[in-house]
């Protein structure tokens, strides 16, 4: 039976030809319909498809549809095919879900922008390539969505393009993303050489003959390793996290479509896909785990003293996706992808209310300025109240039944140091979650007098028309009189209503998943596991793995025990951040004085820009300018060409300008060249 | 006496040089002055006169004219590259060539001769016949790159080019001077023969590093590629649209000839070296350029050194993968060029990143065409660029060579940064001075048709080509 999964990635593409090529000349409207049909439909479709999936027995998963051979090149094979199991079912629902509801967020939020065609185009296009991703039936169309998702955001992120940061930022992103691509290319590459395809199907039983590489490490532990490359580029993980936070510059909606809940999981996405190969690679797999472990605790310090609205978010999302990492390095990869989930409600949601305050306040970011907002935007406050509660693990929110479980299977895999460090970061968690709801909600509106608050769009981001400037802005909005809001001010309901569904998400959307040691079923456990079975490679074959093999029991009561020491940590976050930011809002700054040095080094995100561009990008510049500009390009030839193109007429003229001199150094260099290789060539022949 | 299915196995580079000729014929009898428009038509039929003869081909597969051509799939595989390469070439030129002023008919007719060199190359199997097609491709492109007479630095590319290019075919005709001395054959089976039976003596090693240098003078690898940046910067767009496509792929068939229809010895290292530093030395030098012009050139040094590591890779997946990298390849370039040419306008006067700013405003089509070329030459996905270094990596992997594609890896990284810098430029950056862009002429229109649907299609569908590739690489071996 076909379910005709193609069509749910095609829908959007279909909305985004639409609206690329003719949306210049639709009405606003015609737009808003088109960009949100073509976005609803897929999530009626996704619903449907696993409704029907449901239904499938077990030997019928996984639910593979193959349509066209995409290329055969001897005995390698590709296809345009989808691949439908129970980790795809929960990442289509949700990149479908979460992006209709972000799209129909976009409409109130976009409203004032030109290229609004071009924008809803982009995120259309996004959509697509996101589903190519979680729903191919090999790596090479996974791939394909890959590098086309880096694109989108690509497009995205550099969307207000006349304003220098985001162009550079957009590009910035890329080619992080692109360094980490190869890595991942590599890696298929071998998958390649030594199995011969990239078709899912018959690539899991040939990895699930390999053993467990324990003493050396070996093939399966470099392509596991290179695939982590990968995903430490596109989910942002230590080494090359530092495009996310840059990529705030994009519209609010697309940090919370990409940059949370959807592109930047596509890394875990990889790695719980290629589980197989990670199960057998135990240096891989440890990999993962520390460098998850390590990026949640090295962002959240980030995050604790970082001022603007969105770059708290982005260290936070950063943060959280070590968290996956990690639980997918402990092999719980059923939590990873429950996290993956919830944080995907809870830090859209974040996201989305950051935005509405931004939209509320004219684009003012930075949360200095803000404060007492709870009763100008009440809707907005009580979503992000449940969307803070949930991120900071306070039960009974959606964050506190995944993060719990990932440090609960860290601590029970015996990783008890990974345990230590994911504890403290929820402590951190809490924390920096809590002052940016104090600083923003609660005590004095610190902004401008309200009176004179202009009403647009980050604030640096206004279009063409507009310098960029605040004062210009409210100027152009006081000439036009009909937006000229005079205080903070909620955001309309086609914004609005998106934040409450998030928000009824994030509250009870870790209830699919609570643990028997607090009577739950952990139904999602239940129905993700069976995806991570060794044996899912042969449909229908059922066998425990030895991760699923836990005692259960007995460990109830530490369990809740554990659970208990997050939580305290949680509230005695939220403490903390009480009394500092709302108690006594003068400590916070004597504090950062006091704590000098340390403090500025997280303000300045403990350089790691500036290092990596000393240490890699400058020397390449540097390199480029020295030797080939100056030295070969501008000293040799540039000076003859310019000297003489402009006052020569003819030819005759030319050649007496023309200098020989660099034809003689060029035919020096062939000659070099020619005798190197003439005396290798002698050497070989004459050994 | 030579059996007429031998005519048949030439009739493709007959058809052209009979339209080669008729175009010098008409020449003089069109006014002096006037735009020579008739004479492009003439050469685009004779170019799809030509792409039917070779059309005609397949089922007279076999060698001619006393074993001096060898017509196989390999042979039309690269016929067909290089006859759509020069269509477009033409089709590009009509309005070049009124923008610019230049009013020499020949500029058609030699188009076409290079071509006819072009096609013999790669049909040749012969050394001596390899080296007149050879200088028959490049005395037309010598002359082509000159062609705008009131530029200087298109002279100075002419002389330059010339000179150098003198220089690296003596290189290669000492090659296969020495060759001669040591199998007493210059036919490429006579050769392999003599390889598989003998003990290659020093004189057949210095013999195939002496043609490589030739060789690798044509296709701008490192160290022979200093001319590049300089030549292209020189020359009319159109015939950089050519000379780095065409001349390349033709170019690219001989060494393929040369070093593995041969059999020869020893070029591993040699070849290892240049991928290595044609990569590294194309990319790290296209970073800084200001110049469109000189920053594709650069590129396509790089390219070069991609396409290498696929000969380092040999064998059947090597070859094949460097057989679908050079069609790949010459579909994005030649777009790329149609789209700089376009927008130089009179007198090259915009081929900076400068007039590049805004370009995406004031001309959105051309500057979509051209993101979608530099994509792919980037090796993005749906293009055929990611399929060509997809396939030359994966060989690279298959053949263990391990440093060679970790080279290459952070080279194709470091490579999306400057072709970005274009796209950049062309949406992201205000204009300072206003270039003006003309209409789309139909034209031009017709030949980024052609290379914007090959590039896609190539990514999207590859499959069928690269059948092809796979089957023109065992021709090849046979």
């Amino acid at each position: 039976m076909s379910m005709h999964l193609w069509i749910i990635p095609l829908l959007p593409l279909a909305g985004a030809a639409v609206n690329g090529l003719l949306g210049k000349r639709f009405p606003r409207a015609l737009v808003n319909a088109i960009a949100l049909g073509f976005t609803a439909a897929p999530f009626a479709m996704a619903l449907w498809v696993a409704a029907q999936f449901a239904g499938l027995s077990p030997d019928q998963i996984p639910h593979i549809e193959r349509y066209a051979t995409w290329l055969s090149a001897g005995a390698f094979s590709a296809e345009y095919g989808m691949y439908l199991d129970q980790l795809s079912v929960i990442m289509m629902l949700v990149v479908t879900g979460v992006g209709f509801l972000i799209h129909v967020y976009s409409v109130g939020y976009m409203e004032h922008e030109g290229g609004y065609y071009r924008y809803f185009a982009y995120l259309n296009i996004f959509m697509f390539f996101m589903l190519t991703l979680v729903l191919a039936n090999n790596y090479l169309l996974m791939f394909v969505g890959w590098e086309g998702v880096g694109l989108a955001s690509y497009l995205l992120i550099g969307f207000w393009f006349l304003k220098k940061s985001a162009a550079d930022a957009g590009k910035k992103a890329f080619i992080t993303n692109r360094v980490g691509d190869f890595g991942f290319l590599i890696a298929l590459f071998l998958l390649i050489k030594h199995f011969g395809t990239l078709q899912y199907d018959s690539l899991w039983p040939l990895i699930s003959r390999y053993p467990v590489e324990t003493g050396a490490a070996g093939l399966l532990t470099a392509i596991g390793l290179l695939m982590l490359v990968g995903a430490t580029g596109k989910s942002a993980q230590i080494p090359l996290y530092v495009w996310l936070p840059d990529a705030m510059e994009g519209p609010t909606p697309v940090s919370a479509l990409i940059h949370a809940a959807t592109m930047v999981t596509a890394g875990v996405y990889m790695v719980a896909r290629s589980h197989l190969v990670f199960n057998r690679a135990p240096d891989a797999q440890m990999a993962v785990a520390v460098i998850g472990t390590l990026t949640a605790i090295f962002a959240a310090s980030i995050g604790i003293v970082q001022t603007d609205i969105k770059k708290v978010l982005a260290y936070s999302t950063i943060s959280q996706l070590g968290y996956m990492f990690m639980a997918c390095g402990v092999l719980d990869y059923v939590g990873g992808i429950f996290h993956l989930m919830t944080h995907a409600f809870f830090k859209a949601l974040l996201f989305l209310a950051a935005g509405s305050v931004i939209h509320g306040l004219g684009g003012e970011q930075d949360m200095r300025h803000m404060g007492g907002l709870r009763k100008y935007l009440p809707y907005t406050f009580w979503s992000m109240t449940i969307a803070t509660f949930a991120i900071a693990g306070l039960p009974p929110f959606a964050g506190f039944f995944s993060k719990d479980r990932i440090l609960w299977s860290a601590w029970s895999s015996g990783y008890h140091v990974l345990w230590l460090v994911g504890v403290i970061t929820a402590g951190m968690t809490s924390f920096y979650m809590f002052r940016l709801w104090f600083l923003t909600f609660f005590g004095k509106y610190r902004g401008p007098n309200p009176e004179t608050v202009a009403h647009g769009h980050d604030a640096d981001a206004q279009h063409a028309g507009h310098t960029g400037a605040v004062q210009d802005a409210k100027d152009a909005h006081a000439a036009a009189g009909s937006h000229g809001h005079r205080s903070p001010h909620e955001s309309p309901w086609v914004m609005v209503v998106p934040l409450m569904i998030l928000a009824l998400l994030s509250l009870v959307g870790g209830w699919a998943g609570v643990p028997h040691s607090l009577h739950g079923s952990d139904r999602f456990g239940t129905f993700l596991s069976p995806a991570f079975n060794e044996a899912s490679a042969t449909p229908g074959a059922a066998a425990a793995t030895p991760a699923e093999a836990k005692p259960e029991s007995e460990d109830n009561s530490t369990e809740l025990a554990f659970s208990s020491i997050s939580v305290g940590l949680a509230a005695l976050g939220f403490l903390a951040a009480w009394w500092l930011y709302y108690k006594r809002p003068e400590l916070p700054e004597r504090m950062a004085k006091a704590a000098g040095g340390l403090y500025t080094l997280l303000l300045d995100k403990y350089k790691i820009d500036e290092l990596y561009g000393a240490v890699i990008i400058q020397p390449l510049i540097l390199l480029s300018t020295n030797v080939f500009w100056k030295g070969i390009d501008q000293g040799l030839i540039d000076r003859a060409v310019d000297g003489s193109a402009t006052d020569a007429r003819e030819a005759s003229d030319a050649m007496r300008h023309m200098q020989s001199g660099n034809i003689r150094s060029y035919a020096g260099w062939v000659a070099v060249g020619a005798a190197a290789v003439i005396a290798f060539m002698v050497w070989r022949g004459v050994r | 006496m030579i059996p007429a299915v031998d005519y048949i196995r030439i009739l493709p580079e007959l058809v052209l040089s009979i339209f080669g000729i008729i175009v010098m014929m008409v020449d003089p009898v069109l006014p002096e002055q006037s735009p020579k428009k008739p004479l492009g038509v003439i050469a685009v039929i004779g170019v799809l006169a030509a792409l039917a003869a070779t059309a005609y081909q397949p089922g007279f597969y076999g060698s001619a004219f006393y074993n001096t051509v060898s017509v196989d799939t390999f042979s039309v595989f690269f016929h067909v590259v290089v006859l759509l390469i020069a269509l477009v070439v033409i089709l590009i030129s009509f309005e070049y060539l009124d923008v610019q002023r230049i009013r020499s008919g020949e500029y058609y007719a030699l188009v076409l001769f290079g071509t006819v060199g072009m096609m013999l190359m790669s049909a040749a199997v012969e050394l001596v016949l390899i080296f007149i097609a050879l200088e028959i491709s490049s005395i037309s492109t010598y002359i082509l790159a000159g062609m705008r007479r009131r530029a200087a630095e298109s002279a100075e590319a002419s002389l330059k080019y010339f000179l150098l290019g003198s220089f690296a075919t003596a290189f290669f005709l000492y090659g296969v001077a020495l060759i001669f001395g040591a199998t007493g054959t210059t036919n490429v089976y006579g050769i392999a023969h003599y390889f598989q039976t003998q003990q290659a003596s020093v004189l057949a090693y210095l013999a195939v590093g002496l043609m490589f240098v030739g060789l690798g003078f044509k296709v701008a690898s490192a160290p022979f590629h200093v001319w590049t940046p300089d030549v292209y910067e020189g020359s009319p767009a159109p015939v950089v649209a050519l000379m780095s496509t065409g001349p390349k792929a033709a170019a690219f068939a001989v060494l393929l000839r040369v070093l593995f229809a041969t059999g020869a010895p020893g070029w591993f290292w040699m070849v290892w070296v240049s991928a290595a530093l044609s990569m590294t030395l194309g990319n790290i030098g296209a970073l800084v350029q200001q110049n469109v012009k000189r920053l594709l050139a650069y590129s396509s040094i790089a390219h070069a050194g991609y396409l290498l590591v696929a000969f380092a890779a040999a064998k059947q997946v090597g070859i094949s993968a460097a057989i679908f990298y050079a069609a790949s390849y010459a579909a994005m370039n030649v777009g790329a060029f149609a789209v700089i040419g376009h927008f130089a306008s009179e007198g090259e006067k915009y081929v900076t990143l400068d007039d590049y700013a805004g370009l995406g405003r004031r001309s959105p089509l051309l500057a979509a065409t051209l993101t979608i070329f530099l994509l792919s030459l980037i090796g993005i996905p749906v293009t055929g660029g990611f399929f060509a270094k997809f396939y030359v990596f994966s060989a690279a992997l298959q053949s263990n060579l391990v440093g060679l594609t970790i080279i290459g890896v952070i080279n194709s990284a470091i490579a999306a940064y400057y072709y970005l810098r274009v796209i950049v430029y062309m949406y992201m950056r205000d204009e300072r001075v206003e270039a003006p862009v003309a209409r789309i002429p139909a034209g031009l229109g017709v030949g980024l048709a052609i290379s914007l649907v090959a590039t896609i299609y190539l990514g999207v569908m590859p499959g069928r080509v690269l059948d092809y590739a796979i089957q023109s690489a065992q021709d090849l071996l046979k």
